[in-house]
């Protein structure tokens, strides 16, 4: 583990709900990231639970599959000792036609103190939050928002391993557009203080990426060069049929990371990708499960972060 | 708001160091020496007292105990009171504590909540073969039935009083004082 900043002072914590990332300045960046230092402390233990949600109940409500972030949210929940109700869309009254209002009023009749949502609408977190008078909102991804979750989660990874994140340099690969990962990862490294390059084909990049405070290059070579970070961004196969890039094969010659790309960053940086992967398209295998890779660490890192929200957010008196 | 006024000096550096000393002793021997022994001071000012036990035991003893340091924020009974999370600390065990003497340190003992608090902790990180307790202060009005093993100083207080511990590592300066809450 490399060098920590040696003394993080208390901050007074003031998110209930965290909808998106761009709602935390610098020090409530590194606060967070040091808590969650702790927590992951916590997952090594023989006993891997602590009593501190102890009679608080989550509801993890996800209206989109994804099973690897419910499981994450899960097991952060459990090990803080939270009860947890899994609520999935199918079969649910959301599909017999009930509004998102009355599922919140519902949740909220059941005394559920925190709710964990994903959902493919924009601003669906925020409204949850705006029509719940006690429960909080974690926010696990809305449409093309936000993902805030995953956005932390990468930066904990990258402050473990490069310490200071202060002018460190992080290149984000793939479709920009669609990703409200790549849309909560660059205000969280733009926050934190890192240098951002965008890259990835033309057809999937935003508009405006000036506004983002980062810089786009069309060469991923020139993108990558001299980073300390590279991260993949996931290809969804069905954007092929949209006509945004001509074939997998061609993607992954022109924007997939194999060792040579990997060559026009630092020595050592990180690989870095938000799961699942897909070899062979955004990512080759020789990255993904070589050296510089933090795929799984990432992973572990989830649970950590995730740990640290629920404790700050969703414990204490309401 | 309320604002801690300072009353009295209750120990100066010398007499504090004096008492760390006396207490290091207390523990070889109740220990029976330093075999099979861990130390384990509770954040914050715990840490830097286990520490110089430490030091002390090692120059007494020519052995370097391990020393550990306990975090109890997550298991606190008044978590659920508060409107403000408190910041979790590091929790560090030198060595697996089952089997092992615990002895854990803090600067003050009061309600006993925080020790209840610690021993909980404690036993989520192993099976220890005994736990003791060695504080600086003991100043009353215990809630829950815990003693300490070793004291420093009885010191009877009001329930509007504050005693602070002062490590020079923290604070720049070994004492201890009193302190009253002044309502403003």
């Amino acid at each position: 583990m490399n060098a920590m900043p040696s003394e993080i002072g208390q901050i007074v914590w003031r998110h209930r709900n965290v909808i998106d990332v761009d709602c935390f300045t610098r020090e409530e960046l590194y606060f967070l990231l040091d808590q969650a230092r702790h927590m992951e402390n916590v997952m090594d233990r023989p006993i891997k639970k602590v009593p501190v949600l102890r009679g608080k109940m989550a509801v993890n409500l996800f209206f989109e599959n994804s099973t690897r972030t419910r499981v994450s949210f899960e097991l952060a929940e459990k090990m803080l000792s939270a009860d947890v109700v899994n609520w999935s869309v199918s079969g649910s009254s959301h599909a017999k036609g009930e509004t998102m209002r009355d599922t919140a009023w519902t949740l909220e009749a059941m005394g559920a103190d925190i709710v964990v949502m994903r959902h493919g609408a924009v601003g669906s977190a925020q409204y949850l939050a705006s029509k719940l008078k006690r429960a909080i909102v974690l926010n696990a991804g809305d449409g093309t928002h936000a993902h805030p979750t995953q956005a932390l989660l990468d930066l904990y990874t990258a402050w473990k391993h490069l310490g200071n994140l202060e002018g460190k340099k992080i290149a984000l690969v793939g479709d920009v557009l669609h990703s409200r990962v790549a849309r909560s990862d660059v205000i969280a490294f733009r926050t934190i203080g890192c240098e951002v390059v965008l890259s990835g084909p033309p057809t999937m990049m935003p508009k405006e990426i000036d506004s983002l405070g980062c810089r786009y290059e069309k060469d991923p070579r020139k993108a990558v060069e001299g980073a300390d970070m590279v991260y993949l961004l996931r290809i969804q196969r069905e954007r092929q049929q949209d006509g945004l890039f001509p074939s997998v094969d061609e993607y992954h010659r022109w924007w997939g990371a194999d060792d040579n790309l990997m060559k026009y960053a630092k020595p050592g940086a990180l690989a870095m990708h938000p799961g699942p992967i897909n070899r062979g398209v955004e990512i080759a295998s020789e990255v993904a499960d070589g050296h510089q890779s933090v795929i799984l660490e990432q992973v572990r890192s989830g649970v950590a972060i995730r740990m640290a929200l629920l404790y700050l957010c969703g414990g204490g008196a309401r | 708001m309320t604002v801690l006024r300072e009353k009295a000096k209750l120990m100066d550096s010398d007499d504090l160091n004096r008492v760390i000393k006396r207490i290091a002793h207390e523990i070889v021997e109740q220990n029976k020496g330093t075999e099979n022994m861990i130390l384990v001071g509770i954040h914050r000012r715990g840490v830097y007292l286990a520490r110089r036990l430490q030091k002390i035991i090692e120059e007494v003893e020519g052995t370097k105990t391990p020393c550990g340091e306990l975090d109890i924020t997550l298991y606190r009974d008044d978590l659920t009171m508060l409107f403000e999370q408190p910041m979790v600390h590091s929790t560090r065990m030198p060595q697996d504590i089952s089997g092992k003497n615990i002895f854990l340190v803090d600067d003050v003992l009061y309600t006993g909540r925080t020790v209840r608090a610690a021993l909980e902790a404690l036993v989520d990180l192993g099976r220890p073969s005994s736990v003791k307790l060695a504080v600086i202060i003991d100043r009353g009005h215990r809630e829950l039935p815990i003693h300490a093993d070793m004291c420093g100083k009885n010191v009877p207080t009001s329930k509007n009083e504050v005693i602070e511990v002062r490590v020079s590592e923290l604070d720049g300066k070994d004492e201890v004082v009193i302190c009253e809450r002044d309502a403003q």
